[in-house]
């Protein structure tokens, strides 16, 4: 008799419980970058909807949720994935389509569609911010400080170890704009055989002397360490390091590859409409802009452009600090999304068999 | 004689005046079926959890259906693809030049490849052996329905690429979802146009590579765990029990630790700012421009690896060593052996079983390690299982991935044949 109650009182708090907690499962990348989502969109939609979110993180969320829809067995209901892997696993029917008439409009009323900055709505995703790979030194470690793109590449003159991503994007940019390119020309010339062998033979002039990375955390890392000197990063990592955790760091804007990260939801998510309201708030004005207060990456809608402010310590202006800002976009790149989502496979082949011999 | 065959069969029988050997087969089989019965729950793990995933894995090294057949993830529903085409290349043999019905069968194919939203795999499957080719399709299926007669001027129109003599080869390998192409690119070789095999150009050439040194520092880290192994277990199971108790403790804390914190602890010891390049220059040993790089490369992958699978050498060791009878060598030293003969030719012999059970273990894991090489192993220090990591997580080119795992499985099997072969297997002792 005790033991059925006991049963029953289980048996009734599970399906209480089954009914009250509606939760939704956010996939990021880990580190600064989860916090200042957990901040400004994980913990503001909690206490708005009563819906709990579980932050999971990965090297890239991109690669596991393939898996997961592949495998039907899928455990994420929003991620946040780059450009290139958004068109990609939308082309592939891996995503759910996001309809762009629930995302709020701008306080001033301008539609979703309008206020977001191109390219930054997708037919399965949705732009939450710009970010950027730009490369940083320690200043403690270099005697004369590099100032621009091909001072990365010159280990004659600048001494010392490189930390660089390992992947073929971005580092292969990099290396040509390293070697004189300038950016409006880096996907012609990547395009050719030719460019791609330029961009090898820039890597080989400093290979003994790079360290790999592949996690986002790891680059400011290496730098504090001193195990590097300087290092491709994600600025707003190095911004954290440098801002929240008083290393002496600096970023250099020269030669800066812009891309978004974009929100997508994976075709058979068990939450498919918290998922849903959890992009449409976390990608309203306020919001976009509060998560500029917490890391250096930019807004996708105009509209929150005026309302970044200061960061969470009160007194660093995050404007000079965006990818965005006028002062940084110099010699900038625009990340070519059509370009690696077909030369993706080629590339990283190489890249691989470049690593390995 | 037949006589007496009848007496015997005639004198065992059971009280019940049942013959004694059906009795007994009759006893037996439902012993042996208890016994089947209580292996059952570990036949149906291994089954389910080994030989299941495993020949799941063999079979999509030789089959992928992203250029045959669509599943929407929402229904589970499978749908044929590229029908028409499949149709085309069966109906003309390889090195047609396509004509016209060719186009036009791949432009209704487009158009259906539109529809069930699977360009991009379709594209994807073709991109593994000819890269720069899914955006033919994504960008064609997008205009597929506005395609019109004749198809041929109109696709490569769209792009010149259609006409591509190498994509048509592709594109017909792909139409059987059956193929033996991903075990050649696992080896560094692709088809040719007129379908020999060659190997793919240098600069992509990494398997190959990959796998011997794989072996090599594979067998490279079995022998630096036996040489340090061996002393440590003889004197284990030679010292007083209550001293190599204490020594037991040492080797088997590290087994118990995390693999990670130990794989991290090497990194923090021998990385270029770490406690021994620090430690050296502190002693002026080297100039603080000269730090030693023990990290991010082969050595650092070694040196971890020694490490991290020395207890697997030393346990087996040790284990025959405990019951090897001192008085063996004392007779023979007394017999006048050197102490060098005595343990070549009495002591270590005994010793054998141990050695290779302990070599088996440490070369296997070796073989297949992953996380430590992917941690500090850097560019040079990589092994196979961290190209299969990447095409599993990264590349996402599954096929391609169980090709390169079923050759490395093969390999393994080949080597143990041949252990059992020159050593034998019987003469393996694990414990």
């Amino acid at each position: 008799m005790k033991l059925k109650s006991i049963l029953m009182a289980t048996a009734l708090t599970g399906v209480a419980a089954a009914a009250s907690a509606q939760e939704v499962t956010v996939m990021s990348w880990g580190g600064a970058y989860t916090k200042s989502q957990v901040e400004a969109y994980q913990k503001p939609f909690t206490a708005m909807t009563g819906i709990k979110v579980n932050s999971v993180d990965s090297d890239n969320p991109a690669t596991p949720i393939k898996a997961q829809v592949e495998a039907g067995n899928v455990t994420v209901d929003v991620a946040d994935v780059e450009f290139s892997d958004a068109v990609r696993l939308c082309d592939e029917g891996l995503l759910e389509p996001i309809d762009v008439s629930m995302l709020p409009a701008a306080p001033d009323g301008t539609a979703a569609a309008d206020d977001f900055i191109d390219g930054a709505l997708q037919d399965c995703a949705v732009a939450n911010i710009v970010w950027s790979t730009v490369f940083a030194y320690n200043k403690d470690n270099n005697p004369t400080a590099p100032d621009s793109i091909d001072d990365f590449f010159n280990t004659t003159d600048f001494p010392g170890k490189r930390g660089l991503r390992k992947s073929a994007k971005a580092t292969l940019e990099m290396a040509l704009m390293g070697d004189g390119v300038p950016a409006g020309e880096v996907y012609d010339i990547l395009d050719t055989d030719e460019g791609v062998d330029r961009a090898f033979a820039v890597l080989d002039k400093i290979k003994a002397d790079i360290v790999w990375w592949e996690a986002g955390a790891q680059p400011p890392q290496l730098l504090a360490d001193g195990e590097v000197v300087m290092s491709t990063a994600y600025n707003g990592r190095i911004f954290n390091a440098a801002v929240a955790e008083g290393q002496p760091l600096e970023v250099i804007w020269d030669g800066q590859i812009l891309d978004f990260d974009l929100f997508v939801v994976p075709k058979g998510a068990p939450n498919k409409d918290a998922a849903m309201k959890f992009i449409a708030f976390s990608t309203d004005t306020q919001r976009l802009a509060d998560q500029a207060s917490w890391i250096s990456y930019g807004p996708a809608r105009k509209s929150s452009g005026a309302l970044v402010g200061k960061y969470s310590d009160g007194k660093t202006d995050m404007a000079p600090h965006m990818p965005t800002a006028a002062a940084n976009l110099g010699n900038a790149l625009v990340n070519n999304f059509e370009f690696w989502v077909d030369k993706d496979a080629e590339l990283n082949e190489r890249f691989n068999a470049w690593l390995a011999n | 004689m037949s006589d007496a065959s009848a007496q015997s069969k005639q004198l065992l029988t059971t009280v019940d005046g049942k013959p004694l050997k059906a009795a007994l087969a009759h006893a037996q089989s439902r012993a042996k079926r208890k016994a089947f019965f209580l292996v059952l729950p570990l036949l149906a793990f291994i089954l389910l959890t080994f030989v299941f995933p495993i020949g799941q894995m063999l079979y999509k090294s030789i089959n992928n259906e992203g250029f045959t057949q669509t599943e929407d993830f929402d229904t589970n529903i499978k749908t044929p693809i590229m029908t028409n085409l499949k149709a085309w290349f069966d109906a003309n043999p390889a090195g047609t030049e396509p004509n016209e019905a060719a186009f036009a069968a791949l432009a209704a194919d487009l158009v259906v490849l539109k529809e069930l939203k699977a360009p991009g795999q379709a594209g994807t499957r073709i991109n593994y052996e000819l890269s720069g080719s899914r955006s033919l399709f994504t960008k064609a299926a997008r205009k597929a329905d506005k395609l019109e007669a004749p198809f041929k001027e109109a696709l490569i129109e769209l792009d010149e690429d259609w006409a591509d003599p190498a994509l048509w080869q592709v594109m017909r390998g792909a139409s059987s979802s059956f193929t033996s192409n991903f075990y050649l690119a696992a080896l560094d070789r692709e088809r040719a146009y007129d379908g020999s095999i060659q190997m793919v150009n240098e600069n992509r050439q990494v398997y190959v590579t990959l796998f011997k040194r794989t072996l090599f520092l594979s067998l490279l880290i079995t022998f630096t765990t036996f040489v340090l192994a061996y002393p440590i277990a003889h004197l284990l199971a030679t010292l007083p029990l209550r001293y190599s108790n204490l020594l037991m403790i040492l080797v088997l804390l590290p087994f118990w630790t995390s693999l990670l914190v130990r794989t991290t602890s090497w990194m923090i010891l021998l990385q270029s700012q770490g406690v021994l390049n620090d430690a050296m220059v502190a002693m002026g040993l080297i100039s603080d421009e000269n730090r030693i790089q023990m990290m991010y490369n082969q050595t650092g992958t070694v040196i971890a690896m020694t490490h991290i699978l020395l207890p697997f050498m030393v346990l087996p060791l040790y284990s025959v060593m405990r019951p090897i009878n001192p008085s063996y060598v004392r007779a023979a030293r007394s017999l006048g052996a050197t102490s060098w003969t005595a343990f070549r030719r009495i002591y270590f012999p005994q010793t054998v079983p141990g050695i290779g059970a302990g070599a088996l273990l440490v070369f296997i894991l070796a073989v297949g390690y992953y996380i430590t090489p992917a941690l500090v192993g850097g560019a040079d220090g990589q092994l196979i299982s961290n190209l299969i990591a990447f095409h599993m997580q990264k590349s996402l080119n599954w096929s391609l991935a169980a090709a390169l795992a079923a050759l490395l499985l093969f390999g393994i099997l080949i080597l143990y044949w041949l252990y059992d072969r020159l050593v034998g297997i019987d003469n393996l002792k694990l414990g």
